[in-house]
């Protein structure tokens, strides 16, 4: 089985990247922000592996695990927050949130 | 005992900060006790040191104590260091023996008062700032002292915050004498520039050096010292403030603005004499202002109706007498007229405090009336201050004083004789005013009720002081009576020997002015007591010859135009400017604070695209 190329592998991660940006550029559901914010974390989780295997290295993959680790905690954290601002606006667009403004 | 002299300074300021930081936390009478013990046992310290420099004087007349070395920067070394000769003795004796006397009626005095330990706190300051000054070795020391007098005396006048009127009597004698002291400070500059040091002693010795007689340093320097000394002393043109420091507390009154503070003008002249006597024309100076100011402080005097008014008045026409005195280069006699004045005057003002204690702080004489009878112990000293200050022959501390200033005018050539002319008329103008207030208010219809009793700490002090104004005088008398010279002999070290009338018509025509005062003032207001009509002559000495008026035309009223009209020149605008773009920026910057979250992540992806970017064209 041959290893998938570099560039190919990169160019996945960057395309995913750039998919999960969008995502949280464009929606404005603060659900779907964080998931478009899950897609970007794994498209960095896949540039690791794919490094760590064209260098044939464990760190890559470790990296991701760390990525993984965070992801989850990132998670549970955002979920609080965004049931707790459900309950504020009763909804779950985030431009309607703006109590910080200067 | 030379070596516990740093402690004669020290006391007072640790009662000070004693009182200070037990603020609210120390009963009245410990506050009481540290306030007036701490200047009594300094008092004894004093005494004690005196008595042995009396008994065995020091090699050349003076005791220094090095206390530390302040500071040495570009060849001048100021260390603060306390120097006891002859001239500083007499002045550490009257500050902290007065100064202890008074500090004990006004714990009886103040008693009930809102503030009480802040007084005392002040008060305490005060003497150890007095001390400083008198005992410090080199000019620094002694303006430390002068400055700190200065803030004592403004904090003292507007003791009594409550009312807008004392705080600005206390503001208006902070300024004026801040022109005085400004002159001062250019004096020392100039002194320590031109001769290479502070110390007071090493700085007269390289003036007589360096400097010969007239040359126009010499004289610069002698005129702005002058400055320092007129406006501390409350003499012509810088004497508005005095009478209107009478706001402070009567106790105040008595021991900054009559005994001590007011006459650290005539200590300074008489310190630096030798610079004086290198500077005929400031020292004539001198002279004039000591006339024509007791002239007028005492023509306005004549047309006071409040009882500390008039001792203001009386004040700043004595300390005229002293300036007369060290015009005419009789500085013994300056310094004998200084003792005695302290005595007296700190009398006068005490007793004039226990008259009003007892009538509910009325001040106003055509309210008092008949006070003889139903305050003995107040009306007895008054007398005797009033006999004092008007140089009752013989009898009095105050006669022999006059007459050595007097006889050294007599004796100082044609120009002596003019000033002795107006010293003689003042003598007149004394026994009549000062004996206006005794007949009006001692005398005649009772119109006030009085109450109370005193208690000792009144009693005491006003004892000690009437036997002081009376036997004062004899350590100094003149040739006619038995020619004591304890006081000449003590200075003759620090100051040049007194020139004396030889002849006796002078001491006579004056003592004779002084009686005559005193009868028209019993011819006149014996009877009647009856507030004195308003004529303009009137009201022109009530306003003190107008200076308040003309320096609010001349001054106080441009200065205050200027500043309301410059409020919004050029050098504001750029102020203006800077004030404005950064609120600009503001209002521009402030939009990108939108709250929004994708917004800023925006910003966030656009930011690194663009560093990364940058990264990878470079």
């Amino acid at each position: 089985m041959t290893a998938i190329p570099l560039d190919q592998g990169l160019g996945l991660a960057a395309a995913l990247f750039a998919l999960g940006l969008a995502g949280v550029l464009v929606r404005r559901n603060l659900l779907f922000m964080l998931m478009s914010l899950e897609v970007m974390l794994n498209a960095a989780g896949v540039a690791f592996v794919v490094a760590g295997a064209r260098w044939a290295a464990a760190d890559g993959q470790i990296m991701f695990i760390l990525v993984l680790t965070f992801a989850a905690s990132e998670v549970s954290v955002g979920l609080a927050l965004i049931l707790l601002m459900h309950r504020r606006n009763s909804t779950l667009d985030a431009d309607a949130s703006y109590h910080l403004r200067g | 005992m030379h070596e516990l002299l740093w402690l004669v300074p020290t006391l007072p300021l640790l009662g000070s900060v004693i009182l200070m930081l037990g603020a609210g936390r120390l009963s009245i009478r410990a506050e009481a006790a540290a306030g007036a013990l701490s200047v009594g046992f300094a008092a004894v310290i004093a005494f004690t040191i005196a008595g042995g420099f009396l008994l065995s004087p020091p090699a050349g007349a003076a005791y220094e104590q090095t206390l530390w070395r302040w500071f040495d920067v570009g060849g001048l070394s100021v260390t603060i260091g306390l120097r006891l000769d002859p001239l500083s003795l007499v002045m550490m004796l009257v500050i902290t023996g007065v100064g202890f006397l008074i500090h004990l009626f006004a714990t009886e005095f103040m008693e009930g008062e809102e503030g009480y330990g802040r007084f005392f706190a002040y008060l305490n300051l005060f003497v150890a700032a007095m001390l400083l000054l008198v005992l410090g070795d080199n000019f620094l020391t002694l303006y430390t002292g002068w400055e700190g007098v200065g803030l004592c005396s403004y904090l003292l006048i507007g003791f009594w915050w409550r009312d807008p009127a004392n705080g600005l009597a206390a503001r208006k004698a902070f300024i004026v004498t801040r022109i005085g002291d400004t002159a001062l400070l250019i004096g020392l500059l100039l002194i320590a520039s031109r001769l290479g040091t502070l110390n007071i002693a090493g700085a007269m010795h390289n003036a007589a050096q360096s400097w010969p007689a007239g040359s126009p340093l010499a004289t610069l320097a002698a005129f702005l010292l002058l400055g320092g000394a007129v406006g501390k002393s409350a003499q012509l043109p810088l004497q508005t403030w005095l009478p209107d420091a009478m706001a402070g507390p009567t106790p105040v009154s008595a021991l900054i603005h009559a005994a001590t503070m007011v006459t650290a003008g005539v200590y300074l002249i008489a310190r630096t004499h030798a610079l004086f006597l290198l500077a005929p024309a400031a020292q004539y100076t001198v002279g004039g202002i000591g006339a024509a100011t007791l002239l007028l402080a005492g023509f306005s005097a004549l047309a006071q109706n409040d009882i500390k008014r008039i001792l203001a008045y009386s004040t700043m026409s004595q300390i005229g007498y002293m300036f007369l005195a060290l015009g005419v280069g009789a500085w013994g006699a300056a310094m004998f007229h200084l003792l005695t004045h302290a005595f007296f005057k700190a009398l006068l003002f005490l007793s004039a405090g226990a008259v009003t204690m007892r009538l509910h702080h009325e001040q106003d004489i055509f309210k008092m009336g008949g006070l003889a009878r139903r305050l003995p112990v107040a009306f007895w000293s008054f007398l005797i201050g009033s006999a004092a200050l008007a140089a009752l022959p013989l009898v009095t501390a105050g006669f022999y004083s006059k007459e050595a200033i007097l006889s050294g005018a007599w004796a100082d050539g044609s120009s002596g004789r003019v000033l002795w002319a107006a010293g003689v008329f003042g003598a007149f103008i004394t026994g009549l005013y000062i004996f206006r207030a005794v007949f009006i208010a001692f005398f005649g219809e009772a119109h006030t009720e009085v109450s109370g009793r005193y208690g000792w700490r009144v009693i005491l002090p006003l004892t000690v002081l009437s036997v002081l104004s009376v036997l004062g005088g004899l350590i100094e008398l003149p040739p006619a009576f038995g020619h004591v010279t304890l006081l000449s002999n003590l200075l003759a070290p620090v100051l040049p020997a007194t020139k004396e009338a030889a002849s006796v018509v002078p001491l006579l025509v004056a003592s004779l002015a002084g009686l005559l005062g005193i009868g028209l003032a019993a011819v006149l207001y014996w009877r009647p007591a009856r507030p004195p009509a308003e004529t303009p002559l009137w009201r022109f000495w009530h306003a003190a010859a107008g200076f308040d008026w003309l320096y609010g035309r001349l001054l106080v009223r441009p200065v205050l135009w200027a500043a309301r009209e410059g409020a919004d020149d050029v050098i504001d605008s750029v102020y203006d400017a800077i004030a404005w773009t950064a609120r600009t920026l503001h209002e521009q910057v402030r939009r990108t604070q939108s709250g929004r979250v994708r917004f800023y992540t925006a910003g966030l992806a656009i930011g690194s695209i663009s560093l990364i970017a940058i990264a990878m064209i470079r």
